[in-house]
């Protein structure tokens, strides 16, 4: 693997490896030293050009761990009108003899432009571009409901089978679209919840059943997971919806849904929650919840994936 | 001195019958079999289609203003070398072209280079902001004689501006050219919204947003009993909506990008972002509805639309990038390959749609003639049976953002006569220098 851009171009052999590795990496996580010389030597730059401390922070423990060097960069401008275009930046960095690129942008499809460009060699991570994928938080996402589900027997499976409700703006998520195709490629059965308005007017020719209705959909397939995510209020000016409270209403797992839900259905959100809006305190403090486990995970995936485009090695080594 | 007399030998018309042309001076003299002229440059034709010149009807020039991204003089010889001998310069230039002023600038500076016939479109509103109309009776009476008025790049999306200036363009034989594109179901718009904006994640420009405003104006010129044009058709409702307006005797004729009938929205796929274009590139069901509508003539006319800019606008992501391509160059290339290679349109249909039917609805007297003794001799010389992987070398244009590098088209232009002269000859430019001194003689008469 030489870069990690999108869910979409991942074989099962290699998302299932990724999530692998990220065990062993989890392994490396619970010891007291949690720290490991592969990437010793090498430099990785996050490259934000959008705001986004949790990601960065947890792409920056998941590189201190793995004993690379670390710059963050936060770009303010990205395009050629606000300041220093992409290219310029790249090739800066290029010449400092960065070894990896973690980049965050506001425009999709900018990591795979950085990656195919030539102004640099080096393997790119997407850390989420625009509305287009987040690649790393579908794997952590799948990697937290494989825990949930097989516990010390997750390595090697897949999420055959597993019944996965995303709710929400599909439309604007990057996380909804890296979490369908991963989700899928790994066997789960996806089904979608959301406002006709903010579901693309393509969706049906993605693979998953889509619904209106939320509760219609809980009850009618009692889904082992339910992704909520976070809705933007500002999307209510552009008559998206009309207010919080339709929306809450209409599509937020409020107390009265959670409770309707299955004791084991898993209650995930990607961060940061607007409680009291799309979820409700009750299923978010929840043991059903895995909202810290997600956080928590996101480190030993991120760590995988930079263990993969880094070393090019299939299997962690413990020397 | 005078042009020197120039002899085209054995070229196939466009209704296949093959004969020899004759040009003195600024004119056709004679076609027939068997010519001769002492001292004639002589060019062998044989296999060659003869057709009238080129007519764009949608050219970006981008001078004055944008001069790092194309020229008068450099976008004319990227006309002359796809054939063209006359383009219609669009209005979004800095100044904008809404007075008198800009397009005589624009007129003469097109009169200088001597590439092409530049005709200015003028802007239907001042700055192109859709508020006020610009001065369409003094660009009309201006040396320019603008009869081609549009906002092109922004929809003119008042109705009441869009009534008006239907209505006040029969002053003088005008026509509204209309970019078709509601700017509100249109905010931020990246690329088609369909399967593959979906999934690239990019804003979607619906087609509906270019065939509401389409319906708005067939009835709007329909109800004053106006001309209009609508620019770059790029949907299969659109088609639809045309063919309607047309059985009902509205006075409409539209125009069809070459890159709208050869290439698809998938093409965003590589974020490569010279796909990025202004309406966006289509569905494959769009191409084909667009082709039928082409052969069948509810489309009038191919224009290319050219887009020239500079390598920094199109060399990023795709949201920061720039709309648009250059398209003079490769157009004829392009009809050929997906219109005349398919069975389509004949030759004298493509003399039709890429130069009889743009010049007349841009008024071009002089423009768009069946090649006859007597007419102003504009023409050129087609290769049919050229093919080549189109690259970098086939541009004339300052700016390099053209979507066919790497695509296999056939025929290919050899040469291209403008007022008599040659401005281009064996697949190549004539010298700059060369074609100002043979126009300044035909400006001197």
């Amino acid at each position: 693997m030489k870069h990690l851009l999108s869910t979409r171009d991942l074989s099962r052999d290699e998302a299932i490896q990724l999530l692998d590795i990220a065990e062993d990496m989890a392994a490396v996580n619970e010891r007291e030293v949690k720290k490991l010389p592969a990437l010793r030597g090498k430099t990785v730059v996050n490259l934000f050009f959008e705001d986004s401390t949790r990601t960065r922070i947890s792409f920056e423990a998941a590189e201190k761990r793995l004993s690379a060097d670390v710059i963050n960069f936060a770009a303010k401008g990205s395009s050629v009108s606000k300041g220093e275009s992409l290219k310029d930046t790249t090739q800066t960095l290029a010449a400092m003899g960065v070894d990896a690129v973690v980049i965050r942008h506001g425009a999709s499809g900018a990591p795979q432009v950085l990656a195919h460009s030539g102004w640099i060699d080096a393997p790119v991570i997407n850390a989420g571009d625009g509305t287009h994928e987040h690649p790393t938080q579908a794997l952590l996402d799948a990697f937290t409901m494989r825990r949930r589900l097989h516990g010390a027997g997750s390595r090697g499976k897949g999420l055959d089978g597993v019944s996965v409700t995303i709710v929400g703006d599909i439309l604007h998520s990057r996380v909804a679209r890296s979490n369908v195709w991963l989700l899928r490629t790994l066997g789960a059965r996806v089904q979608l919840v959301s406002s006709p308005t903010l579901l693309p007017s393509a969706v049906d020719s993605w693979p998953v059943t889509v619904s209106y209705d939320l509760d219609e959909a809980l009850a009618s397939t009692a889904p082992d997971v339910v992704m909520m995510l976070r809705i933007q209020q500002e999307r209510m000016k552009d008559a998206f919806f009309p207010n919080e409270r339709e929306y809450s209403n209409l599509w937020g797992l409020t107390a009265e849904r959670f409770l309707s839900l299955p004791a084991q259905t898993m209650v995930m959100h990607p961060g940061p929650m607007n409680r009291g809006l799309e979820i409700s305190s009750l299923a978010a403090d929840s043991p059903q919840s895995t909202v810290l486990e997600q956080v928590a995970n996101g480190v030993s995936v991120r760590m995988a994936a930079l263990y993969m485009v880094l070393t090019g090695e299939r299997e962690v080594s413990h020397d | 001195m005078t042009n020197p007399t120039l002899l085209v030998q054995g070229a196939t018309l466009p209704d296949g019958v093959q004969a020899d042309i004759l040009i003195e001076g600024t004119q056709i003299r004679e076609v027939g079999t068997g010519l001769s002229s002492a001292g004639a440059h002589t060019i062998d034709a044989r296999g060659l289609i003869a057709l009238p010149g080129l007519v764009d009807l949608h050219t970006h020039l981008r001078e004055p203003g944008f001069e790092q991204s194309e020229t008068v003089l450099t976008g004319t010889q990227a006309a002359a070398l796809g054939g063209f001998t006359s383009v219609f310069a669009m209005a979004n230039t800095q100044p904008v072209a809404d007075t008198a002023g800009v397009v005589e600038q624009v007129l003469r500076l097109g009169d200088e280079a001597g590439y092409a016939t530049v005709r200015p479109i003028g802007a239907v509103t001042q700055g192109l902001e859709g508020k006020q109309l610009a001065e369409l009776g003094a660009m009309a009476h201006s040396r320019a004689q603008v009869r081609v008025f549009s906002d092109d790049g922004k929809c003119v999306s008042d109705p009441l501006i869009m009534r008006r200036a239907l209505e006040y363009v029969k002053t003088f034989g005008g026509v509204i050219a209309q970019h078709a594109q509601e700017p509100r179901l249109t905010i931020d718009a990246q690329m088609n919204e369909g399967e593959v904006s979906a999934r690239l994640g990019l804003a979607g420009w619906p087609a509906v947003a270019e065939e509401s405003i389409i319906a708005r104006d067939v009835l709007l010129a329909e109800h004053v009993g106006s001309r209009l044009h609508i620019c770059h058709l790029s949907t299969a409702g659109s088609v639809d909506v045309i063919r309607w307006a047309k059985k009902r005797g509205i006075n409409v004729t539209a125009e069809v990008t070459p890159h709208h009938l050869l290439l698809t929205d998938e093409r965003a796929e590589s974020y490569d972002a010279r796909f990025k274009v202004n309406p966006p590139l289509r569905r494959s069901e769009d191409v084909m509805a667009l082709r039928e509508a082409l052969a069948d003539g509810t489309i009038d006319i191919v224009a290319t639309d050219h887009a020239p800019h500079p390598v920094e606008s199109k060399e990023c992501e795709w949201g920061a990038a720039a709309f648009g391509m250059v398209g003079l160059e490769s157009a004829l290339a392009v009809v050929q390959t997906t219109m005349v290679d398919t069975g389509l349109l004949g030759w004298s249909d493509v003399a039709r749609v890429l130069s009889e039917t743009p010049a007349r609805i841009g008024g071009l007297s002089s423009h768009g003639h069946k090649i006859a003794p007597g007419i102003q001799a504009e023409l050129v010389l087609v290769d049919p049976s050229a093919q080549r992987t189109f690259g970098v070398q086939d541009l004339a244009s300052l700016s390099h953002n053209s979507p066919y590098f790497g695509i296999d088209l056939s025929g290919q232009v050899v040469a291209t006569i403008h007022q008599g002269y040659l401005t281009a000859e064996n697949r190549s430019l004539i010298h700059a220098e060369e074609v100002a001194v043979r126009a300044l003689e035909v400006l001197r008469g």
